[in-house]
């Protein structure tokens, strides 16, 4: 297991032929996805200010292209696609089941709280 | 002894024992099970920011206009390009684990130390990178005045670009001194003091007539509200109760307070996860230099380590995202 790895990126679009060789592909693909979110972060084009579901779609890009990366680091440089699908789903399903459900409540609670403070009768402008 | 049961039958079975199911060693699912605490962890800090944030949503700082600043590059607004340079510097040092990792899969010591070395030294200038930012956070940049409701109210000039109070505000004599222990009471001590007090930067407002206030409500354009030169001098001197300089956990110049203790809080929890997890690196370095891991013919530690190290990179990669981007 230790020697074997999988050494396709991208659904097997990417081949590389060595593990060092796949490592430094990664760490491309790392660095392209930083300086796109990085220009976008800066630059703010006007297309990506129209909101969709409730979030400014740059936001969503933003987010996305995190769970690119997030996705990249676990599985190349943490080595879980060598792992087993127990192992795998073990860990990742877990987890996300979690975060989302608790981004979810807390998002839910915090917009809640805000329209309370706008169109309630709480005051906190002054 | 025809009745002691030695035999279950089920040798070479799935339940009879001796079987790896995740064919993975006990501390390596352990350290997987480790980070997903962890991460479970972190999330619940990153949600919690995103519940107070969503609970000011039209109101809460905008982060480029708060890390704008690169060490030895004073007084140019450069958003983002620090903080992308330290997300750099650490994916580049996981990077590094990685082909520590690697090497010590082909038992390759020279290899392993010198990667080691690397990913040390990464951590460092990432620790280091963050102190600075700590430090230019609290000590601030333009200076505010904070209301009686505790809103931030900051100042432009007349094409919106940021004032500091230094610019425009003269400091008169000091009614008081800062209170010490060795001056008076010594069990109550109080923080530095303002270098301006409310009136003086009324003063400072009412005879500059290019500087107005800017407040933290966010127009629909995305940007925050710049008030008119009438409504300028009205808030700050109806509702102006404290000149804040920097933040800190109770007052924040960029915003709402609650940005600062986040900030601090959740940086403040990743940049102790890097530097325990350089401190173990530094142990496992020393650990290969002297080749226990040779004479164990496995450097499996050293993957170890590294899936910690990579989930301190995972976990900046959310923090980057939450906190400078979104």
């Amino acid at each position: 297991m230790a020697h074997a790895h999988k050494l396709e990126i991208l659904r097997g679009l990417i081949k590389f032929k060595s593990n060092t060789q796949k490592i430094w592909g990664v760490l491309i693909l790392l660095t392209i996805v930083t300086a796109v979110e990085v220009g976008l972060g800066i630059v703010k084009p006007e297309w990506s200010m129209i909101k969709v579901l409730g979030m400014k779609l740059l936001n969503w890009i933003f987010i996305i292209l995190t769970v690119v990366k997030a996705y990249y680091i676990t599985w190349d440089f943490m080595h879980m696609r060598d792992e087993t699908k127990g192992l795998r789903r073990a860990v990742v399903w877990t987890s996300i089941f979690l975060i989302l459900y608790l981004i979810f409540i807390l998002l839910q609670e915090g917009g809640y709280v805000f329209n309370v403070y706008s169109d309630g009768f709480v005051k906190r402008d002054f | 002894m025809s009745t002691t049961v030695v035999n279950t039958g089920t040798e070479g079975k799935t339940w009879g024992g001796a079987n790896q199911p995740l064919k993975a060693s006990y501390g390596k699912m352990m350290m997987w099970f480790f980070i997903v605490s962890d991460a479970l962890t972190f999330s619940g800090f990153l949600a919690a920011y995103g519940f107070s944030r969503f609970k000011f949503i039209d109101s809460w700082p905008i982060a480029d206009e708060v890390f704008t600043h690169v060490p030895f590059l004073h007084g140019q607004e450069l958003p983002m390009i620090y903080v992308a340079f330290m997300t750099f510097v650490l994916i580049m040092s996981s990077v590094t684990m990685v082909l520590a990792v690697d090497a010590g899969h082909h038992l390759n010591k020279a290899k392993v130390t010198l990667y080691m070395f690397l990913t040390i030294i990464g951590g460092l200038i990432f620790v280091g990178s963050q102190a600075w930012e700590w430090a230019t956070f609290i000590k601030g940049d333009y200076g505010a005045v904070q209301t009686k409701g505790g809103n931030i109210l900051q100042f432009v000039d007349t094409d919106g670009h940021r004032v500091a109070l230094r610019d425009f505000v003269t400091a008169g004599p000091k009614a008081r001194t800062e209170h010490e222990r060795k001056s008076g009471l010594w069990f109550v001590s109080e923080g530095t003091l303002p270098t301006y007090t409310v009136e003086e930067v009324v003063a400072g407002l009412e005879s500059h007539d290019n500087v107005l206030v800017r407040t933290q409500i966010i127009n629909e354009h995305g940007e925050k509200t710049v008030l008119s030169r009438g409504e300028s001098l009205k808030v700050l001197k109806d509702n102006g109760k404290l000149v804040v300089e920097g933040a800190n956990l109770q007052v924040n110049e960029y915003g709402s307070p609650l940005f600062a203790d986040f900030f601090f809080f959740i940086t403040g929890f990743h940049g102790f996860h890097v530097f325990s997890g350089v401190v173990i690196n530094i142990i496992i370095f020393f650990n290969v230099v002297l080749g226990t891991y040779e004479r164990r013919k496995s450097y499996e530690m050293v993957e170890k380590v590294g899936l910690y190290w990579h989930f301190v990179d995972l976990v900046w990669v959310f923090v980057f995202t939450f906190f400078y981007l979104v």
